[in-house]
């Protein structure tokens, strides 16, 4: 009886009737902005810019992609990453050049923060030849390897493992690479994540396990997916497992910045819980009502680019008048990208057999 | 199509809610059948095969999981042997990769052996099938490895009428039956009766008589046959339709009795086309009906290619009416 009452109970909290009370309780756990100041302090002025730059080119690039897919123009499955900006920015503003990443079916984010152009991204959602697959991927599998971009992936969990053996090859070519996997916290339940984990864990690899805890996957709440938190996970793997508010880009930045630290030294992995939220639906097409309107609002109040911008313009590290520069520019880019797949071709059918062994 | 008309009153339904009558019923009939899956209940299901289910039998019986295809496979076994009759659904089929072992080395072989003590009451759920412009991960249509594993069934419906008729039979069986439902045939309309009926595992079904030629299919196939067979009518070839329905076990002598009547046949499936399950009925049928036959049997399936997501590339990957027909005809050439 005990048993059925906590499953009704959990499937009633499933649909929203709880979710009021659980965004106050995650909003009271969010660590005080105490750090911001003198992680900002310790950024010059290109790290701020590239920061801001990033964020917005997420947040702009997925606007745009929306309103593509409602005329129309593409299709398939989008994800949308907005409102988690500053989980992928931070992170990948910590990496250096040839870390690697793998990425998840929400992969815009992690692409560009990592680096990719805007144009072929866009083009490879228009299907198109010039896109980053040759249009034979879309949204859900967009790598760029060249800038260690181990690829979007449309299983969850699945970048885990693969994380894992990029950190293992690191480790054994001795490149002093590290790899960030970005996976959400549905991937928490996954017989992946173990495994992954607990193999760079055992041989110490140097990898950082990124949970990008939007505290939801499809319907699901995170507290409903996994028996305990993420980052209470740490101690069963011997590696450390900080929670971090991952709206907070600074925040974000300091924690992989030091877990990528520990992984060059041969300390091992860092398994990390970044808690956000994300604004939209789970794919483009959700318009399911399993999240509060309040809750929503709420999180979107606390939007990381807006905190950020606040925190730049009250440090007077950045002004009104930079801000809209930057902003114009990505307009531009924006734009560029749009026409470019619009005007690229689409592939010919002598394509489809192409690409699947090397020659 | 002799049997979806039956005696009494029918309504068109979509198929997404002609599954959902199968387990609704069953799961009335039976106080053991539950169901279990990802994203089955408060959402619904992906194609919303389980709307609505979650407030009518609850939370115990519409069992929502955490993302975990392994999990959702082997809580479907250790149920089913300890006495209940679980439908385990996999939000697409090419999850499945994760559940293999649960499914190729446990649920499949537990009862063979256990010395045939086991029993497993067990139904998998999954939809398959391109199309939809989900890319290489979403859209596989992987049946023929289930086929190659004694111990599984393996069905797959083209109408709603046979999707809710095959899976009420399937979640009757005390054997383990994967199911197959495609994507594009979700929210496909068809006639389904009001009284309670079942449509036998095993049991092929004739969509289209014809004398020229035979084409041999099954799911969303079954509807791009029956494109290409009214196309082709107009020109004077006459295509009977053999849409087999169950894979394991096949229903070779609907196959051979359809072959022997138009010495022609046509064998069309949208999974790849090499090594395909479309194989397997093209080798029953030059071995059974060798000297019936007036062309080489032919096959259609898809490209040797992961499913693309470019529209153009994907569209053009699988078969669909114009392919069928253009096979038909080559068949009607006879000798290659
Ligand atoms: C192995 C697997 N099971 C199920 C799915 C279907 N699916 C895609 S995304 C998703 C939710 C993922 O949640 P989370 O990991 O938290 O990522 P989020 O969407 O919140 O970014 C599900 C169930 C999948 N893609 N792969
Ligand atoms: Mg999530």
């Amino acid at each position: 009886m005990a048993a059925r009452r906590r499953a009704v109970a959990r499937a009633s909290s499933k649909t929203g009737k709880a979710s009021k009370a659980r965004a106050k309780a995650t909003k009271s756990r969010a660590r005080p902005t105490a750090t911001v100041n003198t992680t900002l302090k310790s950024m010059d002025d290109g790290q701020v810019r590239w920061i801001y730059q990033t964020m917005r080119r997420i947040r702009r690039f997925e606007e745009t992609a929306e309103e593509a897919f409602k005329a129309a123009k593409m299709r398939g499955a989008l994800h949308f990453y907005i409102g988690e900006e500053a989980t992928a920015t931070g992170a990948c503003a910590a990496l250096e050049d040839g870390d690697f990443i793998t990425s998840t079916h929400r992969g815009h984010g992690h692409c560009i923060a990592k680096g990719a152009r805007m144009d072929k991204m866009m083009a490879e959602l228009f299907g198109r030849t010039t896109g980053y697959s040759g249009g034979k991927g879309g949204s859900m599998h967009i790598a760029d390897l060249e800038l260690g971009n181990l690829g979007a992936n449309g299983i969850v969990g699945a970048g885990i493992p693969i994380a894992t053996g990029a950190a293992l090859g690191s480790k054994l070519r001795q490149d002093g690479q590290v790899t960030i996997s970005f996976f959400g916290d549905g991937a928490g339940p996954t017989g992946a994540f173990h495994e992954g984990v607990n193999v760079a864990a055992t041989m110490k690899l140097p990898v950082i396990f990124l949970c990008e805890n939007n505290q939801y996957g499809m319907a699901t709440h995170n507290e409903f997916a996994n028996a305990a938190p993420i980052s209470a996970r740490g101690p069963a793997y011997s590696i450390p497992s900080p929670k971090i508010d991952g709206n907070d880009v600074f925040e974000v930045y300091e924690t992989v910045k030091e877990a990528a630290d520990r992984a060059r030294n041969g300390e091992g992995p860092t398994l990390i819980e970044s808690l956000t939220y994300r604004h939209k639906g789970h794919t483009v097409l959700d318009q399911k009502n399993y999240r509060t309107k309040e809750e929503i609002a709420e999180w979107v109040a606390r939007d990381p680019i807006e905190r950020f911008r606040t925190a730049v313009s009250s440090a007077k590290r950045m002004t009104a008048k930079e801000f809209d520069a930057i902003d114009a520019d990505i307009e531009r880019e924006i734009e560029n990208a749009v026409s470019f797949a619009e005007a690229s071709p689409w592939p010919t059918l002598d394509a489809i057999e192409r690409d699947v062994y090397a020659e | 199509m002799a049997n979806t008309m039956s005696n009494g009153a029918t309504r068109e339904i979509f198929m997404s809610e002609a599954l959902r009558e199968a387990i609704d019923e069953e799961m009335q009939r039976d106080p053991t059948v539950f169901l279990v899956g990802e994203e089955i209940g408060v959402w619904g299901g992906s194609y919303a095969v389980s709307a609505g289910l979650l407030e009518k039998y609850g939370p115990d019986r519409i069992v929502d999981t955490p993302i975990a295809e392994a999990a959702i496979a082997g809580l479907g076994i250790g149920a089913a042997l300890t006495g209940s009759r679980p439908i385990a659904e996999f939000m697409y089929s090419d999850f499945m990769g994760i559940a293999m072992d649960q499914i190729v080395n446990q649920a499949a072989k537990n009862r063979y052996m256990f010395g045939g003590k086991a029993r497993l009451p067990l139904t998998y759920r999954a939809p398959f099938g391109a199309g939809t412009g989900n890319a290489a991960q979403h859209t596989q249509s992987l049946e023929a490895w289930f086929v190659h594993v004694p111990g599984l069934k393996v069905i797959t419906a083209s109408t709603p009428y046979d999707a809710k008729g095959l899976l009420k039979s399937a979640i009757r069986e005390d054997n383990v039956v994967v199911s197959f439902e495609h994507k594009a045939l979700y929210a496909m309309r068809g006639h389904v009766p009001e009284e309670e009926y079942l449509v036998p595992i095993g049991v092929a079904d004739v969509k289209r008589e014809g004398t020229d030629v035979s084409v041999i299919t099954y799911a969303r196939q079954v509807h791009y046959a029956l494109e290409a067979a009214e196309q082709l009518a107009a020109e004077g070839i006459s295509v009977e339709v053999v849409d087999v329905r169950s894979l394991y076990p096949l229903d070779t002598d609907a196959i051979l009795r359809s072959v022997r009547k138009t010495h022609r046949a046509v064998v069309l499936y949208e999974a790849v086309r090499f090594g395909g399950f479309g194989a397997e009925i093209a080798s029953q049928i030059q071995e059974l009906a060798f000297d019936d036959l007036d062309a080489p049997v032919l096959r259609v399936g898809a490209a040797h290619a992961p499913v693309p997501f470019s529209e153009p590339l994907e569209q053009g990957s699988f078969p669909d009416a114009e392919k069928v027909a253009a096979a038909i005809r080559e068949s009607l050439q006879g000798v290659r």
